[in-house]
């Protein structure tokens, strides 16, 4: 095990010394990491490498299985292909933090105890939010805050979820964990969030866009996937994650109808997608978990082709990216306009194009399992897919209305970015047993039978009738600029309440504070530290003097000066000491 | 060579005689694809597959009731100006 390395060092040590290497050949050393990358991985052998030992337990770094293989081979992919769309960018803080997070991704999937995992997990969530600050832009700042601090939040929850863990069953080993007990729970939720489950989700929905237009490509790709990959390790099998995944394909597709940006679109869409895959690993049979793992590695080079689309129209529409700006864009970007073309078909599962032969194996799953009403779920989320990626997203932006807009095609290093992802698209959809004979189990589904064929064209050409009905009707809603409220209404409008409840809370309680300590108590213990040498020693005092026959104005002249040396601390020594002693007798006493 | 941007340049979609080809032969498609219901066997996991042109039926039924009920219901619900939040 001395010639290869473990796939995460690669990418993590060789993107932090991007910044060191200068001019030209920053860009061929940056697509080298990733080729590199790949030879490295395929000349690792199945097994358990790179065992560290790390107090009385054993990190692994190199659990390599065919599930994590799988993963890893399309994480270099997209790697590739998103540094080379990315290979314009000078911000060596993109750059670093582009490969540093493709590494995290594989860190993830390759290691073998939850102790690695978790701080290759974290180390996701570090390196991802500098993509979306890169934009530099206030929105983007305020959604990186609010992505991190989700992202906080999800993380502590697996934490502590992985400490229940070890601690009940004494092993940090990652393999089955399965739904049983608070640790567990705690583990599958820190899971949830990353995956963008129904009311965590809007992380992705509120930042992904406003990253930048390089860095969506590497967001889209990994956190969302290595969940997916978590929850396949994890939890295969669980029933809850039947009815998450199911929910997760159907709510996005309403706001997806109405929303005006279309970067945004393509976010609640990849929340749809991964849903297919998430019912997949709850449904846990053998080719449940095939059609969720190929659906991810598919979904992984559609949703990236689409939002590289998507990026070369801002890249060449000076950052516009809403359908009410956008329109008409094929006459001068028709290469872009057919690369998203290819993306839509792929996505909106297409004969041919590589969705057909991954959800199809999910749907197929859910069937023969008699799950008829998640079946019927799942079928209208299909339909729901075609409307906003499959015909929105290409016919808002280079079709519909002309905007005027005539911008130069894409640049030849986008294009051919595209033009790999695409190739991908079409080559898996057309040649699905490569894709099949890289998956965890043996498939037995055959994707190309006439029935599927004809019933799956059916319902891509009548969803399009009725879009072609709608919008020539005027039916369809009308694009507009706006904000569609989403669970982030919680913590985004929910923490000025926060804010006002602590304002009132701890402020309040500031106030209370100043008034009884600041403004009554220090007073009166300062008036009683005065007072009471007074009494003590009058009391004595009086008793005395009226035995020794003390009188009349001497008496009250005594007692005067007394008072007057104690007020003004000029006790002549002896009384201090009378004082002193009388109160230690009296402490005494009291004990 | 007419320069890229002029404005009475025609491209594929300006032209009506090409998007009389694509109206047409999406409609061919439609009917084609109506007619080969009755000529393949189907494999169904549940009775309402079997329905004649169940297919074709879903989708449309779907894709309108998802396009509307977005339009009347939800965005009625969410919709807020574009500073919302600022």
């Amino acid at each position: 095990m001395t010639d290869v390395l473990p796939p995460a060092a690669i990418f993590i040590i060789g993107g932090l010394l991007v910044p060191l290497i200068k001019g030209k050949w920053k860009s061929a050393y940056m697509l080298l990491i990733p080729v590199a990358g790949f030879i490295n991985l395929i000349n690792i052998p199945e097994g358990t490498h790179w065992v560290v030992g790390f107090m009385e337990y054993n990190l692994i770094f190199g659990k390599v299985d065919r599930l994590s293989l799988l993963f890893g081979y399309i994480f270099h992919l997209i790697s590739f292909i998103a540094i080379l769309y990315a290979i314009h960018v000078k911000d060596d803080v993109q750059n670093v933090a582009g490969l540093v997070y493709a590494g995290s991704a594989l860190g993830v999937v390759f290691a073998g105890d939850l102790f690695s995992f978790f701080v290759f997990w974290e180390m996701l969530t570090v390196a991802s939010i500098f993509l979306i600050w890169a934009r530099r832009t206030k929105a983007a700042q305020g959604a990186g805050y609010r992505y991190l601090l989700v992202h906080a939040a999800g993380g502590l929850c697996l934490l502590a979820g992985i400490v229940l863990y070890v601690n009940q069953t004494g092993s940090i080993e990652f393999g089955y964990i399965g739904l049983n007990g608070l640790a567990t729970l705690l583990i599958f939720l820190g899971f949830g969030v990353n995956c963008a489950w129904p009311f965590l989700h809007p992380w992705l929905t509120d930042a992904y866009p406003e990253a930048t237009i390089t860095g969506t490509i590497f967001l889209s790709a990994f956190t969302t996937k290595c969940a997916v990959y978590a929850l396949a390790r994890g939890f295969p099998g669980t029933e809850a994650l039947i009815w998450i995944g199911a929910i997760m394909t159907a709510f996005p597709i309403f706001y997806a109808v109405i929303e005006n940006n279309l970067r945004r679109v393509l976010s609640y869409s990849l929340i749809n997608q991964v849903g297919f895959m998430v019912c997949g690993i709850g449904i846990g049979t053998q080719m449940a978990i095939n059609g969720a793992v190929s659906h991810a590695v598919n979904d992984i080079l559609f949703k990236a082709l689409l939002f590289m689309s998507m990026g070369a129209v801002m890249y060449r529409n000076n950052n516009k990216i809403n359908c009410t700006a956008l329109g008409g864009l094929y006459r001068t970007m028709p290469l872009t306009c057919i690369c998203c073309i290819i993306g839509a078909a792929s996505i909106s599962a297409v004969p041919l194009f590589s969705g057909f032969v991954s959800k199809s194996m999910v749907m197929d799953a859910a069937a023969t399992g008699h799950m008829q009403i998640i079946w019927f779920i799942l079928l209208f989320a299909s339909v729901g897919v075609l409307e906003h990626a499959g015909i929105k997203i290409p016919f808002f932006a280079f079709f519909g209305h002309d905007s005027g807009l005539r911008p130069k095609e894409a640049p030849p290093h986008m294009l051919l970015a595209m033009g790999i992802a695409a190739f991908f698209c079409i080559f898996n959809g057309s040649f699905p047993s490569y894709l099949y004979s890289l998956l965890p189990y043996p498939v037995e589904y055959v994707p190309y039978t006439v029935p599927h064929v004809v019933g799956q064209t059916q319902l891509i050409f009548f969803a399009a009738l009725a879009f072609i009905l709608l919008t020539l009707s005027g039916m369809s809603p009308a694009e507009m600029r706006a904000v569609n409220v989403d669970a982030d209404w919680f913590y985004r409008k929910g923490s000025g309440l926060f804010y006002r409840v602590m304002d009132i809370s701890m402020n309040g309680l500031t106030r209370v504070a100043d008034r009884v300590i600041v403004g009554e108590l220090t007073g009166s213990i300062c008036r009683i530290s005065q007072r009471w040498p007074e009494v003590l020693c009058l009391g004595v005092m009086i008793p005395l003097w009226s035995i020794t026959g003390v009188k009349g104005k001497e008496l009250e002249g005594k007692i005067e000066r007394t008072r007057a040396a104690l007020q003004t601390h000029t006790s002549p020594i002896g009384i201090s000491a009378a004082i002193a002693t009388i109160f230690l007798v009296l402490i005494y006493l009291l004990m | 060579m007419k320069p890229e941007n002029s404005e009475d340049k025609k491209y594929l979609f300006d032209k009506p005689a090409s998007m009389k080809i694509l109206a047409w032969s999406f409609l061919l498609s439609l009917v084609l694809l109506l007619a080969l219901e009755f000529f393949i066997h189907k494999h169904t996991h549940f009775p309402s597959e079997e329905w004649p042109e169940f297919y074709c039926v879903f989708a449309f039924v779907a894709f309108v009731a998802l396009v509307l009920s977005a339009k009347y219901i939800l965005r009625p619900l969410v919709k807020r100006r574009e500073d919302y939040y600022d």
